[in-house]
């Protein structure tokens, strides 16, 4: 009986150990704790520019004003000016391709294709005055936005069709007067608005943005630590940190979720071990495009129809276009599971001028990387498709152009020909058109950043540790346990299984049957 | 018939914390292969991990207690009447002919468990440990590390442990039955809750191995 007890006392303890030590607690400590308390206090102006007497004036001319901010803010208009939103280009080493200038001038997309020859509308996102064409002057000072990303009025609008000069109807002195650092409207203005509408272009970055919601920005929401896009995207010297690899090819220059989060985040190590595979947006941004649609499928071959010998939209039930004369036929989506790739931060562009092969899908950005390389994660990302035109006598992407600033000049938006569009908009680029055009399918990746969620929304494991249908059922070609197994394994495995069970049971039954019949007699 | 104490406390403690282990890593560690689905996969995956290392600390005893009390030679496969017992259990069990093994203290398994156990612990429990620890610690292969370290992936190692952990089932599904066919249906369950078993009384014949060192766990 003591044995017995003995026993029994020491398989207790074993058990209760466990059981207690399984029950971890689940406190998030101190760092995250410190995060948030950092951002607690906000940043308050040190000078007051309503008191200015520089600013205390008419401006007519929003050149006027640049000087203005020139005069004290000395230098920081040339820093600016070697930035990439002032100079849309970098000089980026593209594997096979070499060392490159690339940017809006010779990168194409698969939205509104790309900015030759349509300058004039295209540009007003420009933080400069006046680059309605290719001979902008990038070298004048004056000509340098300070306004549109330093204006804290929330009155400063940029003109439709006006190259990058202001609305005419916005109050100059009013703006000048209450500049300070950059809130999210100010680079929301264009980063939201992306070809041609909200969301079109990114999926995560949009005008829900704003004012988000803890759901749909744990970073942003007002109720949480109420940051704005350059809590993370900082400056240093009017240099941007950050940058998106629709114009960038290279592995640097990156805001990085741990620069704040370190590398060993979570109090789980298993959930820490995943960052060296996957990175935190993978799981931290389970679906995007959370309040609006964004841009799926663009199908530019169906564009042109007209009604009356006029253009014409079409809307879903949402409000939603899914078609215009002038653009095409669209596919939109919301609340979506991205898309997985692996990535290893560097990426190749489709540059002007590079032949294609018109049997498969162009990729117009493809993000390297893959399970062997060191240095690639499994990322989030929105895939935007396309049909778009291209030259099928040289066998490359063609620049239409489509923006129309006098009668006769080719645009595509208002004459609907794209013979016309195909000839003006390679004048611009400085290639030969063949005088045929086709539609070719494009792919244009784009990594999923923002919108992080809150971490109860955070992917769950069996959404990827899974037999079926997980989240990365696409990327294949190494194992992750709970999705793949060698087959030959299980189906021994359980075969034997099977066997020994079967043997029991039969050989218990003959036992019991001869016991049986052995008392019987 | 003489009652025999046959099992000592810690074997008793030991089989039955093994025992308990294995289940619990069974369950928890086919939730993780993705077969069954009980605990919630998180879940399984913290469990299987504490489990695993419960288990090596038990096996690090197990191993001091077989070598400090010589029990270890129990486990020496022999071909010994290894037939004879493979045919008992195929004929004779059922003509309730006697066991071809004397079941004793100092010789407490047959030749077949002698071969079955010194399998498992020789071999399967290590490719579980050596392949468990692998899977446990893996760090996927990074830049400026000892790349001849590297394991290119989980596969090898995952599938290892599939392998060992079907075979523990399966030798569970045959242990779990196996117990019944003792002298009486239930003797060897008793035995090893209790300690004591009735066995044949009489001289240990001398083809039966005995055990050279005098126990050290003293009763």
């Amino acid at each position: 009986m003591k044995r017995i007890f003995f026993s029994l006392l020491a398989l207790g303890i074993v058990f209760g150990l466990i059981t207690t030590a399984l029950h971890k607690n689940s406190s998030e400590g101190t760092p995250l704790a410190r995060l948030k308390e950092g951002h607690k206090t906000k940043a308050k102006p040190s000078v007051e520019h309503s008191l200015f007497p520089q600013l205390k004036k008419t401006f007519t001319r929003p050149q006027e004003v640049t000087a203005a901010c020139i005069s004290c803010h000395n230098g920081r208009a040339a820093e600016v000016m070697h930035s990439t939103h002032w100079n849309w280009e970098r000089t980026e080493y593209i594997e096979g391709k070499g060392i490159r200038p690339i940017g809006k001038r010779n990168v194409l997309n698969n939205f509104c294709i790309g900015i030759s020859g349509n300058e004039q509308s295209c540009n007003r996102c420009h933080i400069g005055y006046g680059y309605a064409d290719a001979t902008f002057d990038f070298n004048d000072s004056l000509n340098v936005d300070c306004l549109v990303c330093h204006d804290n009025s929330g009155t400063y609008v940029k003109q439709t069709g006006g190259a990058g000069l202001p609305d005419p109807s916005v109050d100059l002195s009013k703006v000048a007067q209450n500049v300070g650092r950059p809130a999210r409207t100010n680079c929301g203005a264009c980063h939201f608005f992306g070809g041609g509408g909200n969301n079109v272009k990114h999926g995560d970055l949009e005008e829900a943005e704003f004012e988000p919601s803890r759901d749909v920005d744990v970073h942003m929401a007002s109720e949480g630590p109420d940051m704005v896009c350059v809590d993370c995207h900082t400056a240093e010297k009017h240099q941007m940190l950050g940058k998106m690899y629709s114009v960038s090819s290279m592995n640097r220059n990156r805001v990085e979720c741990e620069s704040c989060h370190s590398t060993m985040p979570h109090s789980d190590d298993v959930l820490n071990k995943h960052m060296l595979k996957v990175a935190c947006q993978t799981c931290h941004i389970p679906i995007y495009a959370k309040v609006n649609p964004t841009k799926l499928h663009w199908d530019w071959s169906t564009a042109g129809k007209l009604r009356d010998g006029k253009p014409f939209e079409e809307k879903d039930s949402s409000g939603t276009d899914v078609y215009m004369s002038i653009k095409g036929s669209f596919i939109w989506g919301k609340k979506l599971k991205p898309e997985y790739i692996w990535f290893n931060g560097s990426a190749s562009h489709y540059l002007i001028g590079d032949t294609l092969d018109p049997s498969r899908p162009v990729k117009m950005n493809e993000l390297f990387g893959s399970y062997d390389d060191p240095d690639a994660k499994i990322y989030p990302v929105k895939i935007h498709r396309a049909d778009q035109i291209y030259d099928t006598g040289y066998g490359y992407l063609i620049q239409p152009k489509t923006v129309s600033t006098r009668p006769g000049d080719g645009g595509y938006w208002s004459e609907f020909n794209w013979q016309r569009a195909a000839e003006e908009g390679m004048k611009q680029v400085h290639l030969p058109y063949s005088g045929h055009f086709g539609f070719v399918e494009t792919e244009m990746y784009w990594p999923v950043n923002h919108m992080v969620s809150p971490k109860e929304q955070a992917v769950g494991c069996t959404e990827c540790h899974t037999r079926n249908n997980g989240r990365l059922a696409s990327l294949t070609g190494f194992y992750i346990p709970g999705r793949n197994y060698s087959s030959w394994v299980e189906y021994l495995g359980w075969g034997i299984l099977a066997l020994t069970l079967a043997a029991a049971v039969l050989h218990g039954t003959i036992r019991i049957l001869i016991s049986r019949n052995r008392k019987e007699i | 018939m003489k009652k025999e104490y046959v099992y000592r406390a810690f074997e008793r403690f030991w089989h039955w914390t093994q025992a308990a282990l294995i289940i619990f890593l069974g369950v928890t560690g086919f939730e993780i292969h993705g077969s069954i689905r009980f605990f919630g996969f998180d879940q399984a995956v913290r469990y299987h991990n504490f489990a695993a290392i419960s288990f090596l600390v038990l096996i690090v005893f197990a191993i001091f207690w077989h070598f400090t009390t010589g029990e270890w030679r129990q486990y020496v496969p022999t071909w010994e009447n290894l037939r004879a017992q493979a045919e008992y259990y195929v004929f004779g069990i059922f003509r309730n002919v006697p066991h071809p093994t004397r079941k004793t203290s100092l010789s407490k398994l047959n030749p077949l468990q002698k071969l079955v156990y010194a399998g498992l612990k020789v071999l399967v429990i290590p490719i579980m440990v050596v392949s468990g620890l692998l899977y446990m610690f893996y760090r996927y292969p990074q830049r400026y590390e000892v790349l001849s370290l590297n394991v290119g992936g989980l596969e090898i190692i995952a599938v290892l442990h599939t392998i060992g952990a079907f075979l523990l089932a399966s030798f569970f599904i045959a242990h779990l039955y196996l117990v019944t066919t003792g002298r009486t249906v239930t003797s060897n369950l008793k035995a090893m809750v209790t300690g004591y078993e009735e066995l044949e009384a009489g001289p240990v014949e001398k083809k039966a191995q005995p055990v050279l060192h005098e126990p050290v766990l003293s009763e």
